[in-house]
């Protein structure tokens, strides 16, 4: 199996299930400007799912495109992390979720930029400013609602509570993700993980919120072992491609 | 902003009017090219900073912008448009403020 495949697969997922996620909101956020806002962040995670998926077509070598990779794969076959194809559930819980992900995102890509695969150090570069943007809006989100009114205060608290457990998983490494580190293309996570819980620290200081003591996390989205959620994204985001193969527009 | 966020922004300010009360606050972005900040439009935002990021998403979505300027609307004073006559007509008859009254010399070139 092509390691730099799966790993470059798994980062692409990541992007395209979260920004599909955000997409939902198109048309229902809370106020204008903060609809525009998270659809722009969706633009962008589709926009990077793009540049990685044409890049592990290439890997894979197989004559594949980047929409036979999103399109055509199933649920079993999906590599991303089980945070982000949890529902939006109300405006606290994307925020959170938003949040969670992008301290990962941010570092993992900062490291990426090092990496000895010049392509992926290219992507990185380039995605590295749209999520530095994400970052500080989902950081000054959390803050704004957790110091906020107590509605707010506990509507986040909330939603951190119940999504923390799926935290942990962007973090620690598979087996594919040591093999990958110790080869330096991908960013060793042992080493971001102090980063992520110093950054979500601060955040939660700041926000006034509790971090949640529940130290047991869920896991199995880089091995392909997802909730029922992916299954319902994927029913919707492949209806056209699985109900009229090879249309295009 | 194109049409789409037109009709946006219109289901938005009914649903606004009835629950919302962030401030409104105008934008205005330096262009590239631009020596000055031009109004572009208005926004809602519960302070200046998320009035700025605010005004990124809604405003500097295609490259348009190297700056941005926020002001809340109520600190803005305008002109009142009943006055317009004693404000505007008298410039009216006073040609010989435009460059365009004086005949220019045929030697002269390049103006």
């Amino acid at each position: 199996m092509n390691q730099k495949f799966q790993y470059v697969l798994h980062l692409a997922d990541n992007a395209l299930i979260l920004g599909h996620r955000l997409s939902e909101w198109c048309g229902h956020g809370p106020v204008l400007e903060q609809d525009m806002a998270m659809t722009n962040i969706a633009l962008d995670l589709v926009g990077q799912s793009r540049s990685l998926y044409q890049y592990a077509a290439k890997l894979e070598g197989k004559g594949k495109t980047e929409d036979d990779l999103a399109y055509l794969r199933d649920a079993f076959d999906y590599r991303n992390a089980l945070l982000v194809e949890l529902p939006n559930e109300d405006f606290a819980y994307t925020v959170v979720r938003q949040f969670l992900f992008d301290v990962y995102n941010y570092f993992n890509y900062k490291a990426l930029t090092e990496s000895t695969d010049q392509h992926l150090v290219d992507i990185a570069v380039k995605s590295l400013k749209e999520v530095t943007y994400h970052l500080k809006w989902s950081s000054e989100w959390m803050i704004r609602l957790g110091d906020g009114t107590d509605v707010s205060h506990e509507k986040i608290q909330t939603a951190l509570n119940d999504y923390w457990e799926y935290s942990g998983e962007l973090y620690t490494p598979n087996a594919l993700e040591k093999d990958l580190a110790a080869q330096g293309i991908a960013p060793d996570l042992t080493k971001i993980q102090p980063l992520w819980e110093e950054r979500v620290d601060l955040i939660l200081e700041q926000a006034t919120l509790q971090k949640p003591s529940n130290t047991w996390m869920q896991s199995g989205g880089k091995e392909g072992v997802h909730t029922e959620y992916l299954g319902l994204i994927l029913t919707e985001l492949q209806y056209l491609q699985r109900a009229y193969p090879g249309a295009e527009w | 902003m194109n049409t789409c966020a037109h009709e946006h922004l219109n289901t938005f300010t009914q649903q606004k009017n009835m629950k919302s009360n962030w401030p409104l606050w105008e934008v205005f972005i330096r262009s590239k090219q631009g020596l000055s900040h031009k109004h572009v439009g208005s926004l809602h935002a519960a302070d200046e900073e998320m009035a700025i990021q605010n005004a990124r998403d809604v405003y500097t979505r295609r490259n348009e912008g190297i700056s941005i300027w926020v002001v809340e609307s109520k600190h803005i004073t305008a002109s009142n448009p009943d006055e317009s006559e004693s404000l505007y007509d008298p410039a009216n008859d006073k040609v010989y403020r435009h460059p365009t009254f004086y005949d220019l010399p045929d030697s002269l070139k390049h103006i």
